[in-house]
């Protein structure tokens, strides 16, 4: 394309900040040309985000080990649409006019998207209208926003030709809870409680990008063993979803003693998870500066039995899925993603790495503890369900692997550092949740009070997918297609 | 699939036993409903969950009352997928300005008798949210709540206590 402008060439040589994030100020031009290069993949577009009058960017060049942070001072609240040059940031932009009334000039799509016109402060309209669809023979069939099933709401409108799937279109913004509002002004402490809930299932993940954005904002530096009990939380939350989602998916393929097998495994991570350091999804536990818990000599042996009997039910699970042709008759050539959306999206998590995406926070901008494990990226090819349950299956090994290298090098020692005395700064971190990449921006005022936080899901760039992946299946694999992207609503919605 | 079954046999059954404090008093309260819930109701409760606008955490330890350890269904609970279906409507989260209409919608497709909880922190005093201007208020202004499960999120045993604790009150309630 065009007028398209790589990372490389505008950063021209500049040191990024302790986050590994460069930061510079650009103008309309450059802000164009960035996003064009995105178009270009000469970059992948990581956020998308409104701070006062001013739109930030964070954009990676992995390849290269290059991040930044690019802003661009509004004209009252105007500026030139990303999504105009990149699709991936139609919503993205779509959702920050919606909260802050900042104007992306050029947006392909003006449709509100958190705002359903329900908020008692605005008079939207609450109408929305969906894309319209023409041909013989097609009706719709709306779904949700409460679903049949105990998951979290959004709602789905297929249009379909008899069973098949023409085209699905998502409406989300269901839960959203004002998150980012509410963090405005917050302690150090109470912002962490409220990032920890943006998506309960990731709370271990979502706080430790938070702590490492906050870190980096004060020149906090956390213990050694507060960051390895980081990583063994982080790989708890990781197995125990992991191992659900697989079982999920044979679930709505009616294979119900895989699933039973999955939930008794997940149950008993949880069980250990809570023995070790006193909460189930292990909420509140991990603190910029540290950690809030300790791992006693008998939960590193809890968790060590744990890992045997991963290991054993992860191989059963394997040898029984593998033995079931009408099982896969299921899940493979469903729901495929194509490699090059999956690329264009830079989508993370085992949706990218089921398509071919080599993208792991914990690998491609590694942090510690990671830098220090031996762990393989998983990655395959097919873009299925199949590839998506395999590729957890693969991650699950590798989680084994990595719990037990950061259990040996556990050293007896502090958990939480004293706060320094800097008040105010900017930081920004990518953790690896069990979807996909996290990241979370942080402006820390001069009252050492959050001035500002915003944090990006890994589903913004999965949901977009899961409508591509389903067009042309039959609706009755949308629950498996589903499940196998297994993307936030809370996350999302804010 | 043969080796999980033998695995079974091995293994010996994996949902929690009676003993200890707790699981006796959930033992107790089963056995207390099984005589009076059965005038009512028959031995069964049917529970539609709504997710008005949770995190996601409370979800995941409802789904855990399901798993076989805790096998919510041999008390006679049981999840359903319609409101119509429902005699009890299991809500999280803080109430989401939208999602009030899609939760009120619910509420009045599930048939009379109903009874509501108010599950999590967040359904009972809105939690960490409280105070968001997208956020209605908790639970309770919107609909009459039966029982509050405070919890964040509340482990599956509280949620299988409160059950049937709700099972007992409203069957000698009337």
């Amino acid at each position: 394309m065009s007028g398209a402008r790589t990372l490389a060439d505008l950063l021209g040589g500049r040191a990024a900040g302790p986050d590994g994030y460069a930061r510079l100020a650009v103008d309309a031009s450059a802000w164009t040309a960035l996003a064009a290069g995105c178009a270009a993949s000469l970059h992948d577009l990581g956020a998308l985000w409104a701070d006062g009058g001013t739109m930030r960017m964070a954009l990676s060049d992995s390849g290269r080990g290059l991040r930044a942070i690019v802003s661009l001072q509004t004209d009252m609240g105007h500026y030139p649409s990303v999504a105009a040059h990149h699709p991936p940031a139609l919503r993205l932009e779509r959702a920050m006019r919606d909260l802050y009334g900042v104007q992306p000039i050029g947006l392909p799509d003006p449709r509100p998207w958190l705002d359903h016109g329900r908020w008692p402060e605005r008079r939207n309209e609450a109408r929305y209208e969906f894309l319209p669809t023409a041909g013989e023979g097609l009706h719709q069939i709306p779904v949700g926003p409460v679903h049949a099933g105990i998951i979290e709401p959004g709602h789905f409108r297929f249009t379909a030709n008899g069973e098949t799937v023409v085209r699905l279109e998502e409406r989300l913004g269901y839960v959203h809870k004002g998150v980012e509002g509410l963090m405005v002004g917050a302690e150090v402490e109470q912002a962490a409680r409220i990032v920890g809930r943006i998506s309960g299932d990731s709370t271990v993940a979502y706080a430790w990008a938070f702590a490492r954005a906050v870190e980096a904002a004060l020149g906090w530096t956390p213990p050694p063993r507060a960051v390895l009990l980081r990583g063994v939380m982080a790989e708890l939350e990781r197995l125990s979803h992991h191992i659900n989602d697989v079982g999920a998916i044979c679930n709505d393929a009616s294979v119900l003693a895989i699933h039973a097998r999955c939930t008794l495994q997940r149950e008993d991570v949880l069980a250990v998870a809570d023995a070790c350091f006193g909460h189930r999804l292990m909420m509140d536990r991990v603190l910029p500066g540290g950690v809030a818990a300790d791992l006693s000599a008998e939960g590193v042996g809890k968790i060590r039995g744990l890992l045997a009997r991963f290991e054993e039910t992860r191989d059963e699970i394997l040898r029984v899925y593998d033995s079931m042709p009408s099982l896969q008759d299921r899940t493979v050539t469903t729901g495929i993603v194509a490699a090059e959306l999956a690329r264009q999206y830079a989508t993370g998590g085992f949706v990218g790495r089921a398509s071919g995406r080599a993208f792991d926070a914990r690998k491609s901008f590694a942090y510690a503890p990671y830098d220090q494990v031996d762990f393989d990226l998983k990655m395959r090819t097919g873009g299925d369900v199949d590839a998506r349950l395999l590729v957890r299956m693969d991650e699950i090994g590798e989680s084994l692997r990595i719990l037990l290298q950061l259990l040996g090098r556990l050293v007896p020692g502090e958990i939480r550092a004293v706060r320094p005395a800097a008040a105010a700064g900017e930081g920004a971190a990518l953790v690896e949740a069990f979807r996909g990449d996290v990241f979370v921006s942080v402006r820390v005022g001069a009252d050492g009070r959050l001035a500002h936080v915003h944090a990006r899901d890994a589903s913004w760039f999965q949901w977009p997918l899961l409508e591509a992946a389903i067009e042309g299946n039959i609706v009755a694999d949308f629950p498996l297609c589903n499940k196998s992207f297994n993307c936030s609503y809370s996350g999302h919605d804010l | 699939m043969r080796s999980f079954l033998l695995d079974a046999l091995r293994k010996g059954k994996a949902t929690i036993a009676p003993p200890g404090p707790d699981a006796a008093a959930l033992e107790e309260t089963a056995r207390a409903l099984g005589e009076r819930a059965r005038q009512r109701l028959g031995r069964s409760l049917a529970i539609r969950e709504i997710d008005a606008g949770s995190c996601n955490g409370c979800e995941l330890e409802i789904h855990a009352v399901s798993n076989p350890v805790y096998d919510v269904e041999r008390f006679g609970l049981k999840f359903v997928a319609s409101p119509r279906h429902a005699d009890v409507l299991l809500v999280t989260g803080p109430v989401t300005w939208n999602m009030r209409e899609a939760l009120l919608r619910t509420y009045n497709a599930a048939p009379e008798p109903k009874w509501v909880v108010a599950l999590g922190d967040c359904a009972v005093n809105c939690g960490v949210f409280a105070g968001s201007p997208a956020v209605v208020g908790p639970l309770a202004d919107i609909l009459p709540v039966d029982l509050h499960v405070p919890g964040c999120p509340p482990p599956p045993l509280e949620i299988v206590r409160a059950l049937l604790a709700l099972m007992e009150v409203q069957a000698a309630g009337r």
